[in-house]
């Protein structure tokens, strides 16, 4: 560690900035000591959470948009973000704090390509989101069982090929059958899909990537008062 | 296998799994006239800026040769290793095909150099191995013996084998034996290329060492041969090759080698190749930081 940096000796203010540009850089040691000193000092962890992880996250989210930087970045700040909220989520579940929304997300079935959507879930989750990722191959009923068993506010459906993607047409159309589409928002994305796809199957929006998702996912939050 | 080359401050290590070391070979008067004429007048200007400039491109060892007719080689490599070695801080390669100059050049070395090179010849191998030992340096070995170059690639694994045994003896370790496949031009010998992967697969599984060689040979007599070399570096590395004498300001081939790492898994996250192309989309740089940390 840096022998100019003493957190000791920095106001929790400076501590935030600090932490903003170690997750930036993917540091999750530093991050994670950022996090253990802030508790020390009794901040609520919600505080932490928001000014420290969340507002790094979303500086990550907007350079990653940009092209400036790249997947690998991202999966590390990513990890370190997750290093500082290891400690805090028991002390979240505890206070009861709000929570930013709860998505469940996966591929669809017959899809196996996970990349994207484990880090749409990372991003989400430096979001402040609770993220249930239900990883590859998801059954229409798969979707259904978690979306009631978590409480969902949103769906996100990924498929990396033509012949998978039609099969959010049919995830889409179960919700409507069993009445819990107006619950969800349902976002997709994945390669070969646009704009055009995702209306014309009845989902909310389509997400062209990871940071998109995020600030869709936020806005849809927003609308509906949550 | 790992092989350690080091100067006084900076250590290398040369490796599978290890970033692929590129040994810079532009200090070689060697079909350079301009350089060659002002090294035998003794102004070392331009070993000094093709030092600086293939550090700042990336190479992780040097290579130095100072093979000039009619001229007091051992004393001019004496000479170069010293200024080399103020100037920069990588290690070294000294390289001539006199054993006096290598002697010389190693004396004046301060480190663990790389010595290029022994052969499977019996009067380079009595002369250079002992040398190696004495200064525990590490040593390349071509893989030619007095009966030259065989187009056959299992002849050429087997004096790789026998210079690896004969170094054991000696007292030098295996692993600062490091083996030069010897690269022909394909334009002369169609199989030049396929003889060296099975080389390097042999050496590699067979005998566990490290391996180098000077790429560009191959591409000899032919057109666009950057266009060859850049595909061939790469080729060598998936082989298995973990080091190579090339030339790191050709931005084609240090492209190519930085590509490799990635997919050879060498390159953690791939850092190393976004900061050698994060700007080629937008001119895009990634946030300054307030506070520096010396890992960021």
């Amino acid at each position: 560690m840096n022998d100019e940096i003493n957190l000791k000796e920095m106001s929790a203010e400076e501590i935030f900035e600090l932490m903003q540009e170690d997750l930036y850089d993917g540091l999750e040691a530093e991050v994670v000591e950022a996090v253990e000193e802030l508790l020390g000092r009794e901040l609520e962890p919600i505080e932490i959470m928001t000014k420290g992880l969340v507002a790094g996250m979303d500086v990550v989210g907007i350079d990653f948009r940009d092209g400036i930087l790249f997947v690998p970045e991202v999966l590390m700040a990513a990890k370190a973000m997750k290093g500082g909220m290891a400690l805090l989520k028991p002390l979240l579940a505890e206070s009861g704090a709000p929570k930013m929304g709860t998505l469940v997300i996966g591929t669809v079935k017959g899809d196996i390509h996970d990349i994207g959507q484990n880090l749409v879930s990372m991003m989400m989750e430096g979001a402040g989101f609770e993220v249930v990722n239900l990883g590859i191959n998801n059954s229409v009923e798969a979707f259904i069982e978690a979306i009631q068993e978590h409480n969902a506010d949103l769906l996100g459906l990924s498929a990396m090929l033509t012949t998978t993607m039609t099969y959010m047409r049919i995830v889409i159309d179960g919700l409507k059958e069993s009445g819990l589409r107006d619950d969800v928002a349902v976002l997709v994305g994945g390669a070969p899909l646009n704009h055009d796809f995702a209306e014309a199957i009845g989902a909310d929006a389509y997400c062209k990537d990871a940071a998109v998702g995020v600030e869709t996912a936020k806005k849809y939050m927003a609308e509906r008062g949550k | 296998m790992q092989t350690t080359i080091s100067s006084k401050t900076k250590t290398v290590i040369i490796g599978p799994g290890q970033p692929f070391t590129i040994i810079g070979e532009r200090i070689n008067p060697t079909g350079r006239k301009m350089l060659s004429a002002e090294m035998a007048e003794g102004n070392y200007a331009r070993v000094e800026r093709d030092a600086l400039a293939q550090v700042e491109a990336g190479a992780q060892i040097l290579d130095v040769n100072a093979g000039i007719p009619m001229i007091d080689e051992p004393a001019v490599l004496e000479e170069v290793v010293k200024l080399v070695q103020s100037i920069t801080d990588v290690p070294l390669c000294i390289d001539s095909s006199i054993v006096e100059a290598l002697q010389r050049g190693l004396e004046a070395y301060e480190g663990k150099a790389l010595v290029n090179s022994v052969t499977g010849e019996e009067e380079r191998l009595e002369s250079v191995l002992p040398l190696v030992k004495k200064h525990n340096a590490a040593v390349i070995a071509i893989t030619n013996d007095e009966s030259g170059i065989s187009d056959n690639p299992d002849d050429r694994f087997a004096i790789a084998k026998m210079i690896v045994e004969r170094a054991m003896d000696y007292g030098i370790p295996k692993e600062d034996v490091i083996i030069d496949p010897l690269v022909m031009p394909i334009g002369a010998k169609g199989d030049a290329g396929r003889a060296v992967f099975r080389i390097i697969q042999r050496v590699t599984n067979e005998l566990g060492c490290n391996t180098v060689c000077g790429a560009s040979n191959v591409s000899f007599g032919l057109p666009n041969r950057n266009g060859i070399n850049r595909t061939f570096v790469p080729m060598l590395i998936a082989a298995g090759m973990t080091a190579a004498i090339t030339n790191p300001l050709e931005a084609e081939i240090k492209q190519a080698i930085l590509a490799a790492n990635a997919l050879m898994g060498s390159d953690a996250n791939c850092m190393a190749w976004i900061q050698a192309n994060r700007q080629g989309g937008k001119g895009a740089r990634k946030r300054e930081r307030k506070r520096r940390r010396p890992s960021a």
